[in-house]
């Protein structure tokens, strides 16, 4: 072995890169074993923080500046600083200056939140085991190697090898709820060989090393090897799986103390890996918005370059271009031709930058981070027994909850309460009722017997030996307390035997040797025990699907029957079967077992006997009702669950998923059928689809396997075309689909095929288990069910039972998207009313960049006179009220397929931006045209003018603004009245009403000279009401077409 | 971004709370209080006004704004017909106007000054208070480049920017290394014609109107913003050391020398031109004609002469001079178009309504 591991060291440097050596107590191997290679790894510290508070300014600033409109009036702002252009750098910087602000005290409060936690961790305190004592030191100071102490309900500092526990058998108990979220307590193994160290000092004597994977994020994957040098003997080696590993962030449980030793710390530990990884979804709405950006970009673009075209055509005469009275300084004179257009371009440019509206980002971003307050806020989602509201993970999607077209959800825990009750087993076909036993039963207690024990050793393995039980599995659960109405209870494990207590009162103990944990590939999970007897027997838990066919004797077609019997009731079915196996087998599986734990695959076990186990699972409370108000509200419901189809339909049915008069199609298990097969019976289906797509609602059952030929491109059914595209025909025509039999990845591949597909449909997928989180990770909205345990953490909002998805889709996604949409229209909007006039302005001032307003109306327009009411409105507006929601779930399709973002939409909001411009502009200017409009006969200038226009825009603005809002909560009044008012007040400071000082500035008393003109105030309130007219008469139209309560949407989408 | 963010920071929230004492299983204590508040805010719920924009509602309250309209702009237009407006362009394009030659000929650095004179009638006499304007067409006081181009400071009398006035001033910052006061191309520019009003009595003799040059300017500029150099009473000292503008024939204290509150900065006519114009066609207030004590009329009808001295060139830009005589009323000078709109939009909401 020292040959081996020498040459394993000597193999070269690639070998290294994924595996790393541990020195437990950093202790050198013996001289000779192998060379010592001390390896640098990071320290114990977590660094959840993204800034130090010396780089915060210059790498958040950096961030800030990567999204592109901070970009865009940044560059503005620079030209603004470098050439002369028409309006001072204050007024695009300011801006920029707020919204940059505003954005990094959020993020820096974050950071700062980030910190506090950061530090909290790394300074809790660890007990470190050093020369045979313990020390107390701080968490962040744990190196690599290091021997910790952890005692009971003590958080593991960092992810550990178990070597030893406080229990004889070395095992510990752990709960990984703040990792995976499941609440269930697990075990783990010490090294077989280290397990019986109790003290600190037999601990510190050990002298061994570790070798493993570098550190990788998947939480349940974990290969090493611990190699523990004795004296002068050849190094023994163990295998090291994720049952040794103790992961950071897990807590101890029942267990007193634990010695472990550090593998992976600060950075590198599973828990901070996970936290790294997790992609970023963007929403319908976002895409929207930069698309109208893009167009807006155009139109500046293009207002620019017209200007400039007209300018030099305009300026072709000198007289124009230099009258007496203005000439041009010596500097601009001597300016290159090319230089001095471009120069012109981009005061244009800078002229008209405020049509991007620069605070949108930063309103969005406010409205979406507030707005998802009242999600978690919400009561209704609050659930009593759980004691759990619904969380949000991602506020960056709440509109994309109106926006959902397909809900894809998990059966079992989702749709169905997960809480299992054991009815009936059948053993060899006969069957066994709970609350019915009778002598009967006794004379056959043998297999019964064996079952009960299977259970129950299967149930110690994942269950928690105290005398209650708790499991992950909630059909272990069921499965122990119908076992203890059949008289046999599960008392304990003990030094790796079971205790049981069966009917007469007598205690029969079971060695547990092997677990093999259940997972989604195989689909079942086995064990092997030895009775008391000294029989080996090996059980094999699992899906009927998994179990019979290996099954090779018994009666198992009456079994099989049953089951299915049971099946079509509603009811979930488990199957188990047994073989006992001779010593010689057991030695062989044995071997295999310990030598490649990974290799499992090479197992195939020969089964002796089948047994079925049924229990009911409950469907949650208004499931159906919430099903079916999604159903009205336009959403298509797929059911994609691992279970049986017979169990699924009856689910399907009991939820009204699939209604009586529904047809269904079904196409199941195409294991054996050939390809094309399943091609002719697709087009099949589509033909009649197709044929009586209004006349009847069509359902469609798909199986794993049949699902997974259909997906998979064929290269004999190449000439068939493209099951894919059947396929989704087909989907988009069924108003319901069941695909039962799926694997976890099938689940996300299902989201994936729908949210590719020409369409782009917004899906949502709501699940529980941690099948369901590669599926809630694809879909659009990922939400989690009830049992949140893993999937809570990967979802973008979490409510705690299915019936809150009604809520949280048709009333807060509904308003969510009603209230961001209408803030993206309106910044648009507002931005045109303000530029518009200013491109007006360039007919009349010979295109020579003369702003319209002044610069604090220029600079504070989008940041302070117009900014809170939208806000304020994006977050209160409910156009409907809850009630109506709820109760006409079809709202909802008012609003689908991002129908208030769309081109009509934006266009008819930009022309009535224009539109009003060109009334504010005009109006002014005829009311100005050559004519005096005091009664003193005094005059006024360009400022006046712009002061006109720039009131005349405010009002108007916040007015059409308040002709939106449908609901005027005290709120909405205080914002809309109070901006307006600010605005004045405002005006009337910066016109040096009380400050003497601002006599200097060219405001200085216009806005007073303007209010104290009659035609000036009746002028305002006239072209107030013209530009509102327009909008007032399109909502009384539209209201007069269609009197329903879906008006107000029907009249935003035109 | 942003999104992943939050997302960490929410875990990073999550994480605190589960060193720090396992809050997870805190038991019932930690769980009612996650139960959140039940505000009528936090739960959306809070007491709203809900209009609705029906026709039902809408239609009456068009109605009434066409009722409230329709008579504001009867009552605007008729205001408007009732002001009496005379305007004469005497810019002498035209070969046979009288101030023809003066235009063809004209020089700035003559110093002989060049007048005409114009004959019109007045139809109807004008009562009460007559303001007289001049009126230019086609002069750019909106350019940017002209806008922008004054020292606020200096005119407000700071002596610092008297003798060092702003960049923005530049061409007409300083002439002969000495620094321009005013300085800039607004003030460079300022309206230099001279007007005069004579009435024609039936038997031929001419009679002066009297013209009144206060109050033509924004009381706020003449007594706050404009100020002159402050130090010495004496102008022609506070103003040593500075250069008139190029332009200009005599120097800015030399304005009104006859009167020292209409002198230097704080010269009606200046500041008035000061004020640029929002339009290229624009009417500045020249002189107001007061009403008399007596029941004539201010201005009564028949003949008039203008007398014009010549010195504004605006036939280089193919701009134009008028001169306006008009009546005000309380909404101003003549001006149809604010009365129209109301009437118009009055009667298109009534026939909505």
């Amino acid at each position: 072995l020292y040959r081996r591991t020498q040459k394993m060291f000597c193999v070269g440097e690639e070998s290294w890169v994924d595996s790393r050596t541990v020195y437990i107590g950093h202790k050198e191997p013996p001289p000779g074993a192998e060379a010592y290679i001390p390896q640098r790894y990071p320290d114990n510290r977590i660094v959840s923080s993204k800034y130090t508070f010396w780089n915060f300014i210059p790498k958040n600033l950096f961030e800030q500046f990567r999204r592109i409109a901070n970009f865009y009036f940044l560059v503005i702002f620079l030209v603004q600083l470098i050439i002369d252009t028409p309006t001072s750098p204050v007024t695009s910087g300011l801006p920029l200056f707020f919204v940059i602000t505003v954005t990094a005290i959020k993020q820096g409060y974050e950071d700062w939140l980030r910190h506090k936690a950061d530090c909290s961790i790394n300074e809790c305190p660890v007990d470190v085991v050093q020369q045979g004592k313990v020390v107390r030191t701080q968490s962040h100071k744990l190196r690599v190697g290091d021997v910790v102490m952890v005692r009971e309900d003590e958080t593991f500092p960092c992810d550990l090898i178990l070597l030893s526990s406080s229990r004889h058998d070395g095992t510990c108990y752990v709960t990984t709820t703040s990792l995976d979220g499941e609440s269930s307590h697990k075990t783990y193994y010490a090294v077989p060989d280290t397990m019986a160290f109790t003290t600190e000092q037999e601990v510190d004597s050990l002298h061994a090393t570790i070798e493993c994977e570098q550190p990788q994020p998947d939480l349940y994957k974990f290969v090493g090897r611990i190699n523990i040098y004795k004296d002068k003997e050849e190094p023994v080696a163990r295998p090291l799986g994720a049952e040794n590993l103790l992961l950071r962030g897990a807590t101890l449980k029942n267990t007193q103390h634990i010695y472990a030793v550090a593998i992976y710390t600060g950075m590198e530990t599973k828990m901070a890996l996970n936290y790294q990884s997790k992609s970023q979804k963007r929403s319908a709405v976002e895409k929207s918005m930069n698309a109208f950006l893009i167009v807006y970009l155009c139109i500046l673009i293009s207002k620019a370059v017209i200007n400039t075209v007209l300018k030099y055509a305009w300026q072709w005469s000198p007289d124009r271009d230099e009258p007496w009275y203005n000439h041009r300084t010596e500097h601009e004179r001597q300016r290159h031709v090319v230089c001095l257009f471009i120069h012109r371009f981009l005061a244009f440019m800078v002229l008209f930058n405020y049509i991007i509206p620069v605070s949108m980002y930063v309103t969005v971003e406010m409205q979406k981070f507030l707005g998802s307050y009242f999600i978690t806020w919400d009561e209704d989602m609050f659930d009593e027994e759980l004691g759990e509201g619904a969380q949000v993970n991602t506020s960056d999607l709440n509109e994309e909850l109106g926006q959902v077209e397909y809900v894809f959800t998990d059966k079992t825990g989702t749709l169905t309460e997960n809480n299992m009750e054991f009815i009936e087993c059948c053993v060899d076909g006969n069957v066994y009722i709970p609350h019915a036993i009778c002598v009967r039963m006794l004379s056959r207690t043998t297999f019964f017997l064996d079952e009960c024990s299977f259970i129950k050793d299967f149930t110690s393995v994942c269950g928690r030996p105290t005398s209650f039980y708790i499991s992950s599995s909630p059909d272990e659960v069921a499965l122990v307390e119908g076992m203890k109405k059949l008289g046999y209870t599960y008392l304990r494990l003990r030094d790796n035997h079971m205790e049981i207590l069966n009917k007469d009162d007598e205690i029969e103990r079971f060695e547990l040797l092997h677990v093999l944990n259940f997972d989604s590939v195989r689909r079942r999970m086995s064990v092997i025990v030895r009775s008391s007897s000294g029989e080996c027997l090996l059980f094999c838990k699992g899906a009927d699907s998994s179990i019979f066919p290996r099954v090779v004797s018994g009666k198992v077609e009456q079994v099989k029957a049953r089951v299915e019997q049971n099946a079509v009731e509603g009811l979930r079915t488990l199957c188990v079967a047994y073989k006992s196996l001779t010593e010689a087998d057991y030695q062989e599986a044995c071997f295999h077992l310990t030598e490649a734990k990974l290799a499992l695959q090479d197992r195939e076990q020969r089964l002796a006997q089948a047994y079925d186990i049924i229990e009911r699972d409950w469907l949650q409370e208004k499931a159906a009702d919430t099903i079916e108000s999604l159903h009205k509200a336009g959403m298509k419901v797929w059911v994609l669950t691992g279970d049986k189809m017979e169990t699924a339909a009856a689910t399907c049915y009991a939820s009204k998923l699939f209604r009586r008069t529904l047809y269904l199609w079904v196409c199941y298990s195409a294991n054996t059928r050939p390809h094309n097969h399943i091609y002719t019976l697709l087009h099949l289906v589509l033909h009649r689809c197709s044929l009586s797509v209004d006349c009847l609602d069509f359902g469609l059952i798909i199986d794993g396997a049949t699902l997974s030929a259909v997906l998979k491109p064929n290269p004999e059914s190449a000439g068939h075309g493209n099951y894919r595209e059947i396929f989704l025909e087909i989907c988009r025509n069924c108003s319901a689909v069941l695909c039962c039999r799926m694997a976890p990845l099938q689940k996300a591949q299902i989201v994936k095929l729908i949210k590719a597909s020409k369409e782009h449909p917004i899906t949502l997928a709501i699940g529980d288990g941690a099948n369901d989180v590669s599926m809630i990770q694809e879909a659009h909205v990922g939400v989690m069910g009830k049992e949140g345990r893993q999937a809570a953490r990967n979802s973008d909002y979490a409510i705690p039972k299915f019936k809150h998805l009604k809520k949280i889709l048709l009333v807060h996604g509904h308003y969510y998207y009603i209230r961001i949409a209408e803030l993206v229209q309106y910044f648009f909007y507002k931005n045109v009313c303000f530029i518009f006039p200013q491109f007006l302005y360039q007919f009349f001032c010979g295109f020579s960049q003369q702003p319209l307003y002044d610069t604090a109306y220029l600079t504070l327009y989008n940041i302070s006179f117009t900014s809170l009411p939208i806000l304020l409105y994006s977050l209160v507006e409910q156009h409907v009220s809850v009630e109506t929601l709820k109760r006409e779930p079809s709202l909802y399709r008012d609003i689908a397929k991002n129908s208030l973002l769309r081109w009509p939409v934006f266009l008819y909001w930009t022309c009535l931006g224009v539109f009003d411009a060109v009334i504010f502009f005009f109006g002014a200017y005829f009311l100005f045209d050559n004519t005096t409009f005091t009664s003193n006969g005094q005059m006024f200038g360009n400022w006046t003018f712009g002061t006109l226009v720039f009131t005349v825009l405010v009002f108007t603005v916040t007015l059409k603004l308040a002709l939106d809002t449908h609901h005027w909560t005290w709120i909405n009044h205080f914002v809309i009245w109070g901006s307006l008012l600010f605005y004045v007040i405002f005006s009337l400071l910066w016109g040096g009403i009380i400050w003497y000082n601002f006599c200097l500035l060219q405001m200085y008393y216009v806005f007073m000279q303007m209010l104290s003109s009659g035609p000036a105030w009746l002028s305002i309130i006239l072209l107030i009401t013209v530009s509102l007219l327009p909008d007032v008469i399109k909502k009384v139209l539209c209201r007069a077409i269609s009197p329903l309560l879906t008006v107000p949407m029907a009249c935003r989408t035109i | 971004m942003i999104t992943a963010m939050m997302a960490s920071s929410y875990n990073a929230k999550e994480e605190d709370g589960h060193h720090s004492g396992a809050a997870g299983h805190g038991g019932a204590g930690a769980v009612k209080s996650r139960k959140p508040d039940n505000t009528a805010f936090k739960q959306q719920r809070l007491p709203a006004w809900q209009p609705i924009l029906t026709a039902g509602t809408v239609l009456p309250a068009f109605f009434v704004i066409g009722l409230i309209f329709i008579p504001i702009g009867i009552g605007l237009y008729v205001t408007s017909n009732n002001i009496k407006e005379f305007e004469i362009d005497y810019t002498g394009v035209d070969s046979n106007s009288p101030c023809y030659s003066c235009a063809r000929n004209f020089s700035s650095n003559s110093t002989t000054p060049c007048t005409c004179s114009l004959n019109f009638t007045l139809e109807q006499p004008f009562e009460s208070n007559v303001f007289m304007y001049y009126g230019l067409s086609n002069f750019y006081q909106n350019h940017r480049r002209y806008v922008k181009s004054r020292d606020d400071s200096q005119l407000n009398g700071d002596l610092s920017s008297l003798k060092e006035p702003s960049k923005e001033c530049e061409p007409y910052r300083t002439s002969e290394s000495f620094p321009i006061a005013p300085c800039g191309a607004i003030a460079n520019s300022l309206f230099n014609d001279t007007l005069e009003l004579y009435y024609v009595e039936s038997n031929g003799t001419r009679n002066l109107v009297p013209l009144v040059k206060k109050g033509i300017a924004w009381w706020t500029d003449k007594h706050v913003k404009f100020r002159n150099p402050s130090g010495n009473s004496n102008l022609t000292i506070a103003f040593q050391g500075t250069s008139k503008p190029v332009n200009w024939r005599k120097p800015v204290f030399e304005l009104d020398p006859l009167d020292s509150e209409n002198n230097g900065f704080i010269n009606e006519d200046f500041i008035v031109w000061m004020r640029t114009a929002a339009l290229p066609t624009f009417r500045k207030l020249y002189r107001i004609i007061q009403k008399k004590p007596s029941t004539t009329p201010t201005l009564p009808s028949g003949r008039y002469i203008l007398t014009v001295t010549y010195n504004y060139p605006v036939l280089s830009f193919d701009g134009r001079k008028r001169m306006i005589l008009s009546t005000i009323s309380w909404m101003g000078g003549k001006n149809p178009f604010l009365g129209i709109a109301y009437i118009t939009v009055g009667s298109i909401c009534f026939f909505l309504g």
